[in-house]
Parts: structure tokens; C-alpha cells; sequence
């Protein structure tokens, strides 16, 4: 008889102890902060990687006082997100594919926010002659004759939709022994490339940040179509009412802001000698 | 550091609850006669293979916005870690305690019985005989856990100063190039598994005599 209320006892109690754990894991990192003053923002790797994003989250909370939690995947699996409703607001480099996204509806808001440029990396010794090559199009047409090592990321970043546009322009379909799918972030293709001794599409951010560890070159100049452009889209909240709608446009309000631009655009001279991303001009 | 704070919050709390739950669980189904307890058995011991990312997969899915558990708003969270963790710590916890309840002497407790126990008296006599594995149990719950990446990463995001463990950090620092600190990172994750082992170790070891 006394046993049987013990166990009821123990198991409340023991009830009790995991749900007030669960609670002071919940509390213990922003006391009054409600769910709607969380933000998710669904960005992109080579965003995260530069350390642009951790310095305009920090600034942006202290401002606010909102919390920003960004996933940092690629910009497909990013835009997947946006899809399902998941992610408040995008910051995503992959025009083709931002505008499906908008004219399936699912973003009120896209706007262009920065620029930089991909770059083709390469061997040092170059044994497709793609350096110095009129566009990147001439490049990779080059590396596809000469059946040149090619590093692709493969994964549906924004990185990779660029690098198959180029592949579609020179009116080639990359296929072989040569091409290689890493399905993997750019650090680690940079990385694949460098062992194999192959060529890559880049951002120079993840590039210069590599840069020590590789024994790669760049191949071109500033080409036109290795253009690379950030866009900052808010979620619909007529597809998705769940969302976080006030903070995914403060966040927006906040990106375009004149002091944001600046520092976007001084971001890395310090550390590269020349700042890493062209915030656009308002 | 942050980091090692929300490592030791996550598996920690993530194998408390493993334990709460797999211990009793194992020592009920060890000590049962039910006819599908070889199945049920070999169930939990292919529990104890799962795939950590899978097991982030499916936890994610469920509390995706547009998930069935959506309502909760608990992805990207501590709290989404400790779920997807504990459902990777229970098998293992679970199936050792198993194992360490079968080794017990039959005897013992068809004699303890014969005395007169309750099935709850038998349980603690039961606890006390195969404590050393259970300590096991949890050390390999806590080893499996304090290890993993691909459940935490999926259902916790990597946020900085949020939801950023040793594990995944590892990851986005070597990421980023910073092998330096990626390994330190292992380092110290090595570190901390090695005292938290130590001291279920010592405890075991004193019951082992």
C-alpha cells in the first residue's frame, strides 16, 4: 500500500525536476524575450563564413534587442525554408531561383543588398591556359577541352546555380571523370580543389580566407558574369501568417540602413586589404 | 566559454532523462517474461545503431513551422537538441541495462521474491546487483551524445552563443579555414568526456569490488 503512492510521488517529482530543467534550458539565455522577438534568418554559407553575418547580428541585437538566429546553409536549401514557412526573412545569392521564389508568392520583399564577384581559381601552373581569358565562359570552355580537373559544389548553393549558368552560356553540359560533384561547402571544395590540383568557381570571401592554405591562383579579372548578388527577401505572411513578420522587416530596415552599408562595405579591408562585399548604393 | 556551457547543458540534460527513463524501462524489460521480449530486445539493440542525423532529420521534420509539432516553435532551439539527443541516448542506455539485469544471478531474484518483495523492493535489489552496468549505460549514453553532430546541427542550427555546441563548432570553424581552433575545440571536447567518464568510472569501480 505504501509503495504504490511512493512510486506516484517519485514519478511526479521526478516530472517536476525534467520540465523545470527544460524551462531553466529555455530561460536561461533571454529571460523576456517571447518567441516573436526571435528571428530566423535562412543565409547563406559563404555570408556566415566571412564573418560578415556575426558581425551584423551582434550589431543588429544590440540595436533591437531582438535575437537573429541564422541558418547558414546554401541558398537551395535556404530557399527550401522559405518554402515551408520556416525562416522569417533570406539574405540568398541566387537571382534565377529568388525569382521563382517571388512569383510563386512566397516572398512580400526582395531587394538587392550587396554585391562581389565569384572568381575561377586554378592551378598554379594553369594547364588548361585559362588565364587571362576574355570571360568565364572562354574559361571553363577551355577547361572542358582540355578535360581539366573542375571542382563543382554541387549542391544547389547559389555558388553552384552560378558556376552550371556559365557551364549552360559556353553551351557545355560538364560530364566526365574530370568534373567532380563535392556536394559540400566552399571551404572544403577549395580544399578538394587544392589536392587535386583542379579549377573551382569561388566567392572571394571563403577565397581570401583559404587563401594561406591554398596553392591556387585566381584566373580572371572582374568579369561581368561572375557577378555575385545578395538579396534580402521577407517571407509572405499572407502564405505564412506564423511568421515573424515585424522582425523579418526590421531586420530588412535595418540591412539597408546608410551606417549598415558602411560597414558591410569596410568589412575585411582590415584583415584582406580590400573590403569583400559592394553594398549597393542608396 | 559559451559553447562548453551548452555542450554540457544538452548532453547533460539530454542523459539525465535517458537514464530517468531507460533505467527503469530496462530493468522492467530485463526482468520480464513477456513473449516478444527477445524481439522487443533486439529492437532497442538496433536502437542503439541509429543514425544521429537521421534521428535530426525526423525530429526536424516534426518540428518544422509546417510540421506537425510546428505549433511548438521549438526548432533551432536548446530545447529541439535535448529531444533529438535523449532519443539517441535512450537505446543505448536502455539496451545495456538490459544486458546488466540478465546477468544477474536468477536465483537472486526468484529468492528475493520468495521473501515476500514487491515488485518495486525487487527493482531496488535489482539496482543495487547490476549498478556497474548501469554506470556503463550511462557513460555510453553520454559518450554517444557528447560525440554527435549531425542530430545537433540539424535540429539546432549552429546559432552562435545559442544553440552552438563543441561538436558543431568543430565543424563550421574547420568551415571557415580555422583549423587552429577547430582542433582546440576538439580538445577541450575530449577533455570534458574524459572527466565526466572519470567520474562514473570511479564510482563504478567502487561498486565493482
Amino acid at each position: 500500500m505504501k509503495d504504490k503512492y511512493r512510486i506516484v510521488k517519485w514519478a511526479g517529482l521526478l516530472g517536476i525536476a525534467i520540465i523545470l530543467m527544460v524551462c531553466a534550458l529555455n530561460c536561461s539565455k533571454a529571460p523576456e524575450a517571447p518567441a516573436n522577438k526571435e528571428v530566423i534568418l535562412a543565409t547563406t554559407t559563404s555570408v556566415q563564413d566571412t564573418g560578415l553575418l556575426d558581425v551584423l547580428t551582434g550589431i543588429f541585437e544590440k540595436q533591437t534587442g531582438s535575437h537573429i538566429k541564422p541558418i547558414a546553409v546554401g541558398s537551395g536549401e535556404a530557399m527550401a525554408m522559405g518554402k515551408r514557412g520556416d525562416a522569417d526573412v533570406m539574405l540568398v545569392h541566387s537571382p534565377k531561383d529568388e525569382e521563382a521564389f517571388m512569383r510563386d508568392g512566397f516572398g512580400k520583399s526582395r531587394e538587392l543588398l550587396m554585391t562581389n564577384y565569384f572568381s575561377l581559381v586554378g592551378p598554379l601552373d594553369d594547364p588548361a591556359g585559362c588565364l587571362g581569358s576574355a570571360s568565364a565562359k572562354e574559361a571553363f570552355a577551355k577547361i572542358a577541352t582540355k578535360k581539366s580537373i573542375f571542382v563543382s559544389r554541387g549542391d544547389n548553393s547559389g555558388t553552384h546555380k552560378k558556376e552550371l549558368g556559365i557551364w549552360l552560356s559556353a553551351n557545355i553540359t560538364p560530364t566526365g571523370d574530370w568534373y567532380i560533384q563535392a556536394k559540400s561547402g566552399m571551404g572544403n571544395v577549395l580544399m578538394i580543389t587544392n589536392e587535386k590540383k583542379g579549377y573551382t568557381l569561388t566567392d572571394r570571401g571563403t577565397y581570401l580566407a583559404f587563401k594561406s592554405k591554398l596553392a591556387l591562383k585566381e584566373m580572371l579579372g572582374k568579369d561581368e558574369s561572375l557577378l555575385n548578388k545578395y538579396s534580402v527577401i521577407v517571407i509572405n505572411p499572407a502564405k505564412f501568417p506564423k511568421i515573424n513578420l515585424a522582425g523579418a522587416e526590421a531586420w530588412a530596415k535595418f540591412l539597408f540602413a546608410p551606417d549598415t552599408l558602411k560597414v558591410i562595405g569596410d568589412f575585411g579591408k582590415d584583415k584582406y586589404g580590400e573590403g569583400l562585399f559592394f553594398p549597393i548604393v542608396k | 566559454m559559451v559553447i562548453i556551457k551548452t555542450s554540457l547543458q544538452v548532453s547533460g540534460i539530454s542523459l539525465i532523462i535517458a537514464g530517468v527513463i531507460g533505467v527503469p524501462v530496462g530493468m522492467l524489460i530485463g526482468l520480464s517474461h513477456l513473449r516478444a521480449k527477445k524481439w522487443l530486445i533486439a529492437l532497442i539493440n538496433t536502437g542503439m545503431g541509429l543514425p544521429p542525423v537521421l534521428v535530426g532529420l525526423v525530429v526536424a521534420l516534426l518540428l518544422w513551422r509546417s510540421g506537425p509539432l510546428g505549433f511548438l516553435g521549438l526548432l533551432y532551439s536548446k530545447t529541439a537538441m535535448v529531444i533529438a539527443q535523449t532519443i539517441i541516448a535512450l537505446p543505448l542506455v536502455t539496451a545495456f541495462t538490459i544486458a546488466g539485469v540478465q546477468r544477474i544471478d536468477p536465483e537472486l531474484t526468484l529468492h528475493t521474491i520468495s521473501l515476500g518483495a514487491t515488485r518495486w523492493q525487487l527493482m531496488r535489489i535489482v539496482l543495487g546487483e547490476a549498478k556497474s552496468t548501469i554506470l556503463v549505460a550511462l557513460m555510453a549514453g553520454f559518450g554517444s551524445i557528447i560525440s554527435e553532430v549531425g542530430a545537433v546541427m540539424m535540429v539546432g542550427g549552429n546559432i552562435t552563443n545559442d544553440t552552438m555546441v563543441l561538436t558543431t563548432g568543430i565543424m563550421s570553424e574547420t568551415r571557415m579555414g580555422n583549423f587552429e581552433i577547430a582542433l582546440y575545440m576538439g580538445a577541450v571536447l575530449l577533455i570534458i568526456s574524459f572527466i565526466v567518464n572519470l567520474c562514473l568510472t570511479l564510482i563504478q569501480q567502487k561498486q565493482a569490488i
